[in-house]
């Protein structure tokens, strides 16, 4: 069944979006790119040191996987520009996760120096993917502010909760324009069905499958937990009822 | 003269550009970014953009994350 994601124009088959964080080697972080599907991979960016490059960008390149920079560490609109920009000029693409983080303990948005980095990026010609608060007003402002995806956390970044207010996911789906990609909190493959079944068009996650036990396996569990969730999505689930309704005939 | 680069304080000859920063600290220009003084330098006017005295050098580069 062709049902490809499409943001800001590119197509991809997966609706699985990784990150490489965590993992403990590159050989690890290959096995289970490799056995989640992904098409689309985000990097940090850090300064470099004497021991040259991570390897990282040589792997995703080797595995046709496009890269994704994200400005995690930012805590200000400024800083996270700037990060943005040396992005653009270290990978050679105008795509970024936008992270700017409130505080150290909670990783969460701030949504105000977030709103203003978004705008002044998609004002320089970026293609802006924000993560943002699961907040369904946050998350209309700054697709009015011509970002072309919304990430709303299911929880704070690492902590492996799960989606701790799915309605309030639902309510951003239901009013967007653009994918919404539900980003961060992702525990295990129920939570990435969940969220494709709420009707976001992809899901990102990288500490639930690089902290693993067996990262491999996860991988491929959240690839099917995302198949899984968009096959349901799409299948019209019955309705809630209160009583039971039998399956088989009375006599 | 001294130039900060990356949080550390570096001896560079006076008049030394962008690219003969990245020599001297042994960075190839491919897949790194550089922002001087804050603003990023396109890697096409690496060699032409001189760097002032006690500037600030960032040289960023791709790393697992996110």
């Amino acid at each position: 069944m062709d049902d490809p994601l499409i943001i800001a124009g590119r197509e991809y088959s997966s609706r699985l979006i990784m990150g490489t964080g965590g993992a403990g080697n590159l050989a690890v972080l290959e096995r289970a790119l490799v056995a989640s599907g992904t098409e689309l991979t985000t990097v940090a960016l850090r300064r470099v040191d004497a021991d040259g490059g991570s390897g990282v960008l040589e792997l995703l390149a080797r595995l046709g996987i496009d890269p994704l920079p994200n400005t995690a560490g930012c805590r200000t609109a400024a800083a996270a520009v700037l990060t943005a920009r040396l992005a653009r000029e270290a990978l050679g693409t105008d795509w970024i996760k936008l992270e700017v983080h409130a505080d150290e303990r909670t990783l969460l948005p701030d949504p105000v120096e977030l709103l203003d980095a978004a705008a002044t990026l998609v004002a320089d010609g970026c293609t802006v993917l924000p993560y943002t608060n699961d907040d369904p007003v946050l998350a209309r402002r700054l697709e009015e502010a011509g970002c072309a995806a919304v990430m709303p956390l299911g929880s704070p970044i690492g902590t492996g909760l799960g989606i701790r207010n799915p309605h309030n996911i639902e309510l951003i789906v239901a009013r967007a324009g653009v994918p919404v990609i539900l980003d961060a909190g992702i525990g295990t493959a129920s939570d990435a069905a969940l969220a494709m079944e709420l009707g976001c068009a992809a899901v990102l996650l990288a500490t639930s499958v690089t902290r693993a036990t067996d990262p491999e396996r996860m991988a491929a569990a959240m690839r099917h937990g995302v198949t899984a969730g968009r096959l349901a999505h799409g299948a019209g689930r019955v309705p809630q009822r209160f009583w039971a309704q039998a399956s088989s005939p009375p006599r | 003269m001294r130039v900060v680069v990356n949080g550390v304080e570096h001896a560079l000859a006076d008049g030394s550009t962008v690219a003969d920063l990245l020599r001297v600290i042994g960075v190839a220009p491919t897949g790194v970014a550089v922002a001087l003084d804050g603003q990023v330098v396109p890697r096409n006017q690496h060699q032409g953009t001189e760097i002032p005295a006690g500037a600030e050098v960032e040289v960023l580069t791709a790393v697992q994350g996110g």
